[in-house]
């Protein structure tokens, strides 16, 4: 009895992990081919932009802070 | 080359956080597109979205601690400036959950068939929202800034906890479509991938960093807004 259930649930098991890996549909081809990468660092470019921007505007606001002697903490 | 790496340090000693937290951002952008995902029917590569549109409402509820913490201090001390902080952190807070609303609305299109489900996460979420543009337009409400303030404090250390209820406690009671949602969320701790943890965890500190980062040079224009009021 105990061997039956054993067995079965190992069944179960390995269909369930069959189902698991049946074609699910994935970007393979898109990452294979190599062009991702240009979308990713079109991406990192636009971010870094964007920091650099923040970065400028904060040193902007420090200096306006001095003008008026404000202490910033 | 001396003055440089002087100039470097100076700046790293005022700047590492922030730029930490462009370092862990720009880190998800990169491996959250390229890094290994597990392959699931109905997600397929939108699993991705777990690194953009997750981060979004995790950074924004620790902005909202933040934000919840100045309350008690503005409330405490009745400086400006604390005041001025919780109030630029909320509406830094109020931004990214828009966003989280924004792009999970998208994310639902593709995978749960529509942009609003009446999922127990998302009603309370829109409550949640509601609440927080409360706070916005009792804050304009009150002209008078000592009073504007403390009202406005209060609210927030009120709102803070319910806000909290509504999206970890709420629908965790009923079924949800949310992973994690929907019983004991200690038995979905497989949920997350290990391969993806890093990168998730990465991105909401990058996020959170980055909220407090914006919210700091909008308090601190608002600051100097108020001084050269005063001094005029």
């Amino acid at each position: 009895m105990n061997k039956l259930f054993t067995l079965l649930a190992l069944f179960l098991i390995s269909v369930s992990s069959a189902f698991a890996e049946a074609d699910v549909e994935m970007a393979f081809d898109m990452r294979s081919n190599g062009k991702i990468y240009v979308v990713v660092a079109v991406l990192a470019t636009i971010f870094t932009g964007l920091a650099i921007f923040l970065f400028l505007l904060d040193r902007r606001i420090s200096k306006l802070e001095k003008q008026h002697n404000i202490d910033n903490d | 080359m001396g003055c440089l790496s002087l100039y470097l340090a100076c700046l790293m000693k005022k700047f590492w956080w922030k730029i930490l937290g462009v370092a862990m951002v720009l880190f998800s952008i990169i491996f959250g597109l390229l890094g290994k995902v597990p392959a699931l029917p109905i997600l397929n590569e939108s699993i991705r979205n777990l690194y953009f549109h997750v981060p979004m409402w995790f950074a924004m509820i620790l902005l909202l601690l933040v934000a919840f913490i100045f309350s008690i201090i503005s409330l405490n001390k009745g400086t400006q400036k604390a005041d001025l902080r919780a109030n630029e952190l909320t509406n830094s807070a109020i931004f990214l959950g828009v966003m989280g609303l924004l792009t999970g609305m998208i994310w639902a299109t593709f995978t749960w068939g529509k942009p609003w489900t009446n999922d127990p996460k998302l009603n309370s979420v829109a409550i949640g929202m509601l609440i927080y543009l409360g706070y916005i337009i009792l804050r304009q409400a009150i002209e008078d800034r000592e009073k504007r303030a403390r009202v406005s404090a209060v609210f927030n250390i009120f709102a803070f906890p319910i806000f909290v209820v509504l999206i970890f406690v709420l629908p965790r009671i009923e079924d949800s479509l949310h992973p994690g949602n929907g019983g004991n969320p200690g038995f979905n701790t497989y949920d997350l991938d290990n391969n993806m943890r890093p990168i998730f965890y990465m991105a909401v500190f990058g996020w959170t960093l980055i909220g407090v980062w914006i919210s700091e040079l909008r308090s601190r224009i608002r600051n100097i807004e108020y001084h050269i009021e005063e001094n005029e």
